[in-house]
């Protein structure tokens, strides 16, 4: 490693980074309670009644977030996943699989408003939607990393073959959406698409982007206190963490 | 060179000896081809319509089946490390095993696809394109295959987690690949999804023998 | 040459060894020896390439093993504890296919001569599945009656032979240390080669 990188390889340690990330956590975790609050307030009471879709359109408050989210955390698994094998760091890969769980929450949770929102707007629990459906096999890709990272015992070698997997999972993304997209186009059937809502009114937009900020730093509050987690279980026999003041008790 | 031409002459007379590996993944497409009309029913507007997503799922079922050995008995044996450490860079050989693969498990399904295409009373020009799109598809699918068959290696509960891994991937060559026989079939034309699924075959081509090699490098550490 | 500097091993939790130091020169051979688990196998896999040093680093010919890793498997051959061997295919076909992926094909007339000198004789064309354990592990030694490689790494080469097969085994290694070439393996038996040789214990 060439010196001038050294203060950031620093943090690459996860006997530096455990303290840091505990310091950190509980602040994203202030901010997403703030920003969820705001949001949630904003959605519930400021924005206006859709005059088509009466006020069971809220969820799309919970509901586009959750997919963005979702989307974006895979692209930081791949990215962690990428670091950790160019550069070999350890942390990268706890990273990636800290942030796995919380990935597939929001791919659930995406699916679940989605089903909701469409059955008083479309009849029915689920319409093959081009965004629904890669958003579902955006769950089997979340799944199968979670899958095989649980079924090898050895973390290191855990670690390498989930960054993998995320890589050409990332790889795929696109290909899988634009491939759905183009077998919707073909399939007349259901065009309904979620994004024909009628224009947006500026309420609305602040709702979900304070939304999408509240489910952002909780993802990171998260992804920061489960990493810590991991440390220490991967850690455990090193001396650091016999030394650590929560294991004098 | 040499090396890869060993490890498909090699992959293939194992396959010769053990035909009945390969005999039963090609009954087992037939099996579940066939299952569907009794299902769902004779009639024949329908089963026409279902012909090319059902003959396009139960090949990906039937490839899949024999992802599972692999690279496994390679593992098992020693032979994988023998490849690892051969002056061959493992990509070359692991494309020989990914050649030898179509052959045996790929190759043997589109020369039957349009058999069982006649049980749904396929047209002549509609068996010619299926044929085509299993022709451009299936290496995609050994190609895929071959990656989450390197992952899993030597991994508990292997077979299903090989699926978990894989099938998601498959989903864009079942698309184009059933896609092209309905398009053509509904006169739209099929060559805008064949030449995607080419594009996907190329990229596959190019990305999966160094996936399946780094996978390969991770489980003989 | 091959030479290594602190290597280290860790496995899971657990570190096998630390702080190794070795050098084989032409003409020499080093026997590793440990108890069981104290990872020799590992250190030879670690030597051949096969999964990185947590810790140290190797150089052949005064040069980074990861440098030039392909020169490196040219002048190698490694034998590890599983024999390498199809058990649908005869021991002809098993040699010459091992030989052709490890770049050195070999023409029939050469296999038969190594099977039969390693004393496969009358057996070349049985279905490895037939053979026997020490047989097998024959098929896989007579690799080293037709390589050119200087390095020979090897895992319990011993293992499974008959009395008559250690010492037919013994006099290749000799030779193969006669010739100028380097030697690395284990056992559980103690085995006397000629030459220049050395014993590495591995402890913790």
């Amino acid at each position: 490693m060439s010196q001038p990188l050294i203060n950031w390889f620093k943090f690459a340690s996860p006997a530096s980074f455990y303290p840091l990330a505990g310091k950190l956590w509980p602040w994203f975790a202030a901010l997403a309670t703030a920003f969820a609050a705001a949001g949630l307030w904003i959605s519930f009471f400021v924005a206006p009644t859709d005059f088509q879709q009466g006020e069971g359109y809220r969820i799309i408050f919970i509901h586009v977030p959750a997919s963005w989210m979702s989307m974006f955390i895979y692209c930081v698994m791949a990215f962690w996943s990428a670091i950790g094998i160019g550069f070999n760091t350890r942390l990268s890969g706890m990273m990636s699989s800290a942030l796995a769980p919380t990935g597939a929450l929001f791919a659930f949770l995406s699916l679940w408003t989605g089903a909701l929102w469409g059955k008083p707007m479309w009849g029915a629990w689920w319409v093959w939607d081009a965004r629904l459906t890669s958003e579902l096999i955006l769950l089997f890709l979340y799944l199968g990393y979670i899958a095989l990272t649980a079924a090898i015992d050895d973390p290191r070698r855990a670690d390498k073959a989930g960054a993998i997997v995320s890589l050409v999972g990332v790889i795929n993304v696109p290909i899988i959406y634009f491939s759905v997209k183009w077998w919707n186009t073909l399939h007349q059937g259901a065009s309904v698409s979620m994004t024909k809502a009628p224009t947006m009114a500026a309420t609305m937009l602040w709702g979900m982007l304070l939304m999408a900020l509240a489910f952002w730093m909780y993802s990171i509050a998260v992804a920061l206190y489960r990493v810590r987690a991991i440390i220490l279980e991967r850690e455990r026999h090193a001396t650091w963490v016999a030394e650590l003041p929560e294991m004098q008790r | 060179m040499n090396a890869f031409v060993a490890i498909l002459r090699r992959d293939l007379l194992l396959a010769m000896r053990r035909k009945s590996e390969m005999l039963t993944a090609l009954f087992f497409f037939m099996i579940v081809v066939s299952l569907f009309p009794l299902g769902i029913g004779p009639e024949t507007a329908l089963l026409r319509r279902i012909a090319p997503g059902v003959l396009w799922v139960a090949a990906l079922l039937a490839a899949m089946l024999s992802l599972n050995r692999l690279f496994a008995a390679d593992h098992q044996d020693g032979t994988l490390e023998q490849m690892a450490l051969s002056p061959t860079p493992l990509a070359l050989l692991v494309s020989g095993k990914v050649l030898a693969h179509w052959l045996t498990a790929g190759l043997p399904l589109v020369l039957l696809a349009p058999v069982l295409g006649l049980q749904f009373d396929l047209s002549s020009r509609a068996l010619g394109i299926l044929m085509l799109s299993l022709l451009l598809g299936t290496p995609l699918l050994s190609l895929i295959g071959a990656i989450g068959a390197a992952l899993t290696l030597g991994v508990r509960g292997g077979g299903v987690l090989l699926s978990l891994l894989v099938l998601p991937l498959y989903i864009p060559a079942l698309i184009f690949g059933a896609g092209a026989v309905e398009a053509d079939m509904a006169g739209l034309g099929a060559g805008g999804h064949l030449s995607l699924l080419g594009a996907l075959l190329a990229l596959g081509l190019f990305f999966a023998p160094w996936a399946t090699t780094a996978a390969l490098r991770i489980a003989l550490e | 040459m091959l030479q290594a500097h602190g290597l280290a091993c860790v496995r899971g939790d657990r570190r096998l060894f630390s702080g190794v130091d070795l050098s084989v020169a032409p003409g020499q051979w080093l026997q590793v020896e440990g108890a069981n688990g104290a990872g020799k196998t590992s250190l030879l896999r670690i030597l051949a390439g096969l999964s990185p040093a947590a810790e140290g680093r190797i150089e052949w010919e005064g040069q980074p093993v990861a440098e030039g890793r392909d020169d490196f498997h040219a002048r190698l051959l490694y034998l590890g504890h599983a024999p390498a061997i199809k058990d649908d295919l005869s021991a002809l076909e098993n040699l010459q296919t091992s030989a052709a992926v490890s770049g050195r094909p070999l023409d029939e007339a050469t296999a038969l001569t190594a099977l039969r000198r390693i004393g496969l004789k009358g057996r070349e064309d049985l279905p490895s599945r037939v053979l026997s354990q020490g047989q097998k592990r024959r098929v896989a030694l007579a690799r080293l009656l037709c390589g050119q490689a200087r390095l020979w790494i090897l895992d319990e080469p011993f293992v499974a032979l008959d009395v008559g097969a250690v010492d037919m085994l013994c006099g290749i290694l000799d030779e193969h240390i006669g010739r100028g070439g380097m030697l690395i393996f284990t056992s559980h038996q103690a085995v006397q080669l000629q030459g220049n040789g050395a014993r590495l214990e591995l402890t913790k």
